[in-house]
């Protein structure tokens, strides 16, 4: 039989575990409100300007960038935004897992793999597992700047413009609600082409105003911009939401343990007392 | 009724307006564009000014805009602007403010200005000042 003060010093240290994972989840829904709100006001600017260079990318336009052009595939990079902090339960886990699935189909086409990492997990994961980095960066704010992401961006921009990497791809976690976040993995260049109704789909061309050379250099520039703002703001959401559900589980999980040992400790204490009872009624009888 | 065309004017913090339109004026780089439904594809940039929209049912409604670009479809127009305000939410006060602020700093012609910044900056604010002009004549 469990020693009853072993058992109620082991109650006590859950109690207290408990106590922090309560105090976490609180922290985690209240920082994911405010992530969610910035998440949710970023996110129409972000869809309409795929939306537009989806048409962009559909159109023959008189002056193609060197973004639109798909060209034969020999290097692939990723773009992969993981959390900094761990404590989220699978969120990372899962993303990572899609990336790789997709990175598998291109290694067994013979294609190379380069990776740019946002995000302090990713990077660790990459560091075991193995991987060409090309670029990483990690504590990136819960509201983060441009600036602050722009720099390990470029590195990936610049290889794909000199020729080192033929498409980029972006992966990141999508916040559908609280419960759910989705891997997504999209194409961010060479530019994916949309169809859609009311498009036309034979050959068509915007009219420019000035220059079609600069508006679509403009526009390319902010859609990759607020497509990655948009992946780590997302992120944000995702990893405070997913983090308030863990700790949630962690605590109602402590909660079932607590009641267990409770009951335990009740049996160990009634067994003592039963046993003390019949040793003095037996002693007493023997005199 | 008067045939519509779908409009989204977002800026990069929020959606400010989406719905249909019967007619959309912007001032586009090159100038004023207006745009009616089924107009070919554009693709424009925009310049910090008023975007007027006819509502379907003859309702006008007055945007500001501080740039960013346009692009037109035939069955849709997308305005991606930097920032994007309803007219009736500019604070006058402080675009004039603004405004002088910006013109003291050009006149103070010191070495140490940002003069392409500044001067940007009196550009915006005097097209903020414009869209409330407009604003209030259509009142």
């Amino acid at each position: 039989m469990a020693n009853a003060k072993e058992l109620r010093k082991q109650i006590g240290s859950i109690k207290n575990t408990q106590k922090i994972t309560s105090a976490m989840e609180m922290v985690a829904a209240s920082k994911m409100r405010k992530a969610q709100e910035r998440m949710s006001r970023g996110r129409p600017y972000s869809d309409h300007i795929r939306a537009v260079i989806g048409h962009v990318a559909n159109s023959s336009p008189e002056y193609r960038h060197q973004f639109m052009a798909e060209r034969e595939v020999k290097r692939v990079g990723y773009i992969i935004v993981t959390t900094d902090k761990g404590l989220c339960g699978g969120l990372n886990v899962n993303l990572l897992k899609a990336a790789l699935k997709d990175i598998k189909v291109w290694v067994d086409q013979g294609v190379e793999v380069d990776l740019c990492l946002i995000g302090n997990k990713g990077a660790q994961f990459f560091r075991s597992y193995g991987g060409n980095v090309i670029a990483a960066s990690s504590h990136v704010s819960e509201n983060p700047a441009m600036s602050d992401l722009i720099g390990s961006i470029k590195v990936m921009l610049d290889a794909f413009e000199s020729g080192k990497v033929d498409k980029i791809i972006l992966a990141n976690n999508v916040f559908k609600n609280t419960m759910t976040q989705v891997p997504t993995l999209r194409q961010l260049v060479p530019l994916d082409a949309i169809k859609e109704e009311g498009v036309s789909a034979h050959r068509w061309d915007y009219i420019y105003e000035p220059d079609a050379r600069e508006l679509i250099e403009g526009l390319i520039t902010r859609f990759i911009e607020s497509q990655v703002y948009q992946a780590v703001v997302e992120n944000v959401a995702c990893e405070q939401a997913a983090k308030m559900i863990a700790m949630k589980s962690a605590t109602d999980n402590a909660g079932d343990l607590v009641d267990e040992l409770q009951l335990i400790m009740n049996n160990a204490r009634q067994a003592a007392i039963t046993q003390e009872l019949s040793e003095i009624v037996s002693g007493a009888a023997a005199v | 009724m008067a045939s519509t065309v779908h409009c989204s004017i977002v800026s990069a913090e929020l959606e400010i307006f989406s719905g249909m339109v019967e007619m959309v004026v912007a001032s586009g780089t090159m100038g004023e564009l207006g745009l009616f439904p089924g107009h070919t594809p554009l693709l424009s940039g925009v310049k910090p000014g008023p975007v007027r929209l006819r509502l379907a049912g003859g309702e006008e409604e007055i945007f500001f805009a501080s740039g960013g670009y346009i692009e037109v479809q035939p069955m849709s127009i997308t305005i991606l602007a930097d920032t994007a305000i309803r007219a009736d939410d500019i604070d006058e006060a402080a675009a004039v403010e603004a405004q002088q602020k910006a013109e003291r700093e050009l006149a103070d012609n010191r070495a140490d200005i940002d003069f392409g910044r500044v001067s940007a900056d009196l550009a915006e604010q005097a097209a903020m000042l414009r869209t409330i002009r407009k604003f209030r004549e259509q009142r």
